[in-house]
C-alpha cells in the first residue's frame, strides 16, 4: 500500500518518461541553445569560457520553462485536475510534489548534463563544479517558480508564451544569484558560500510559497 | 462607504467627483511645472538637468503606488469577491505601465548627461524594469483570459505574487552599492533636499497623485460600463435569437 502522494509522484514521473520524453527532449534543447550560442558571439575560447556559465544557466532557464506549460494543462484537459482538487490531500501537497517530479523528470537530467555541455564551453575542473552545483541547488526554484504561472495559465490554450512572460521577470534573483555562484569559483576574492547560500533560501523560500500560490490559481480557476 | 463599492452607487460617485479631480489635477500640474521650470533654482552641479527630476521621481513614486493600490483591489477581489475591485484592478495596471515607462524614459534621459550612459544594469534600475515587465504581463494576462471573473482571480493571484518585487525596489539603494542614488525625501532623519527644491517636487508629487486618481476612476467607470454594454449586447443577441425561434415557430405553424 503506498501512500497517495508517492502514488502520485510515480505516476507524473512515468508520464514524464512515456509521453513525449520530457527530459530526453529539454536535454537535446539545452544541448541545442548551447551549440548556437557560439555561432552567435564567436567560437572565441577565452569569451566563451568567461561567460560559459551564464550561458548554461540561460539555457537551463529556457529548457525548464518548455515543459512547464503541461505541468497541469494535460490534468485539466483529462479531467484528473478536478479529482485532484476534491481529494482530501491538500491540493498545495499535490502541487509540490508534482514540481518534485517534474524537476526529477526534466531539471535533473539538465544538471546531470550540465559538465558535459560546460566542456564545450571551455569551463575548467573548478568551474564546472561550481556551475553544476548551482544549477543542482537553483533550478528547483525555476520549477517552483514556473508552476505558478503554469497553474494560472493551466485553462488556456495557448498559455506557453504567456507563462514565459509572468514568469521571467520573476527568475531574474535565481539567474543573478545563480551565476555569481558559479562565477565565484574561479574568482579568489569572491566567497563562493555567500552566493551560494543565499540561491539555496531562494529554493527554499519558493518551495514554501510557490505551491500555495499555484493550489490558490488552480482552485479558483475551477470554479 | 461600503455603499459606494456598488457599481450602481459608484458610477454617480466618479461623475460628481471627476471635474474636481480633473481640476485640482490640472490646477496642481500647472503649478508644479511652472515652479519646476520658472522658480526652483538650477543645480550647481547638474544645472538645468536637476529639472527632470520633478517628473522623474513622481512617477517613479507613483508606479509603485499604482501597484499597491491594484495589490489591495486583488486582496479584494480574492477575498471579497468584489466586482468593483475587479474592475479597479483592471484599470490600474495600463496607467501603472505608463508610470513607470515615463520613469524609465526620463531616468534615461537623465542618465545620459549625469552618468554619461542611457543605461546601467544597476539594481534600482533593473527592478524597475522589472516592475515594468510584471505590469505589461499582468495586461498580457487581462488580455488572454476571456472570462472577466476567472481572469480577475487569475490576475489578483499574479499581482500578490508579484508584490515582492516592491521591497526590493524600495530597499535596493540600501542593500545594494548602486550608481543609483539613496533616497532623499522619505528618509529617518528627515529629507535631505534643500526646500527650494522640495517644494515643487512635493506639488509635482500631488499633482501626479492626483492626476492619477483621476485616470483610475476615469478607466474604473469605463471597464464597468464596458461590461454592461457586453452584457446587454449579450441579452440583446439572446432576445434576438429567440425573435427569430418564435418567429421560425410560427412560420412552421402556417
Amino acid at each position: 500500500m503506498r501512500g497517495p502522494l508517492t502514488a502520485l509522484f510515480l505516476r507524473e514521473w512515468r508520464l514524464a518518461r512515456r509521453i513525449g520524453g520530457g527530459g530526453a527532449m529539454g536535454v537535446v534543447f539545452f544541448l541545442i541553445l548551447v551549440t548556437i550560442t557560439p555561432f552567435a558571439i564567436g567560437p572565441d575560447l577565452n569569451l566563451l569560457g568567461r561567460i560559459g556559465p551564464a550561458i548554461l544557466w540561460i539555457a537551463a532557464l529556457l529548457a525548464t520553462l518548455l515543459g512547464l506549460d503541461r505541468l497541469f494543462q494535460a490534468d485539466h484537459e483529462d479531467g484528473s485536475l478536478d479529482l485532484l482538487r476534491m481529494a482530501e490531500t491538500p491540493l498545495e501537497l499535490i502541487v509540490l510534489v508534482k514540481c518534485l517530479a517534474h524537476w526529477a523528470a526534466t531539471g535533473l537530467p539538465l544538471v546531470i548534463a550540465a559538465p558535459f555541455f560546460g566542456v564545450m564551453l571551455a569551463l575548467d575542473g573548478e568551474a564546472l563544479a561550481g556551475v553544476t552545483a548551482s544549477l543542482l541547488v537553483g533550478t528547483p526554484a525555476l520549477t517552483f517558480l514556473g508552476a505558478m504561472g503554469a497553474a494560472l495559465t493551466a485553462t488556456l490554450r495557448r498559455g506557453g508564451l504567456l507563462l514565459s512572460i509572468l514568469v521571467l521577470p520573476m527568475t531574474v534573483p535565481v539567474l543573478i544569484f545563480g551565476v555569481s555562484t558559479a562565477g565565484a569559483v574561479n574568482d579568489a576574492s569572491l566567497s563562493f558560500s555567500t552566493p551560494f547560500l543565499v540561491l539555496c533560501a531562494l529554493t527554499l523560500m519558493s518551495a514554501a510559497g510557490a505551491p500555495f500560490a499555484a493550489a490558490a490559481a488552480l482552485r479558483s480557476l475551477g470554479e | 462607504m461600503w455603499k459606494y463599492a456598488n457599481p450602481t452607487y459608484f458610477l454617480p460617485l466618479v461623475a460628481r467627483l471627476l471635474p474636481w479631480t480633473a481640476g485640482l489635477t490640472a490646477a496642481l500640474l500647472g503649478v508644479g511645472l511652472y515652479m519646476t521650470f520658472f522658480i526652483a533654482p538650477a543645480d550647481y552641479q547638474q544645472g538645468d538637468t536637476v529639472r527632470i527630476m520633478y517628473i522623474h521621481v513622481p512617477a517613479a513614486w507613483l508606479s509603485v503606488f499604482c501597484y499597491m493600490t491594484m495589490a489591495a483591489s486583488a486582496l479584494g477581489t480574492l477575498v471579497w469577491r468584489h466586482p468593483l475591485a475587479d474592475a479597479a484592478q483592471k484599470a490600474a495596471a495600463p496607467i501603472g505601465a505608463g508610470f513607470t515607462f515615463i520613469c524609465l524614459v526620463t531616468g534615461s534621459l537623465w542618465g545620459k548627461p549625469m552618468w554619461g550612459t542611457w543605461w546601467v544594469w544597476d539594481a534600482r534600475l533593473t527592478s524597475v524594469l522589472v516592475l515594468f515587465l510584471i505590469y505589461l504581463g499582468l495586461i498580457a494576462l487581462w488580455q488572454t483570459i476571456e472570462e472577466p471573473g476567472r481572469a480577475a482571480r487569475a490576475a489578483a493571484i499574479m499581482t500578490l505574487i508579484g508584490v515582492v518585487n516592491i521591497p526590493i525596489i524600495k530597499f535596493s539603494v540600501d542593500w545594494w552599492n548602486t550608481l543609483h542614488q539613496p533616497a532623499s525625501v522619505f528618509r529617518m532623519g528627515g529629507p535631505t533636499i534643500h526646500p527650494t527644491m522640495l517644494w515643487p517636487l512635493m506639488i509635482m508629487a500631488l499633482g501626479f497623485t492626483m492626476l492619477f486618481i483621476t485616470l483610475h476612476l476615469m478607466a474604473t467607470r469605463n471597464e464597468i460600463l464596458r461590461r454592461r454594454l457586453h452584457r446587454l449586447t449579450l441579452l440583446a443577441a439572446g432576445s434576438g435569437e429567440a425573435d427569430m425561434a418564435g418567429r421560425r415557430l410560427v412560420d412552421q405553424e402556417a
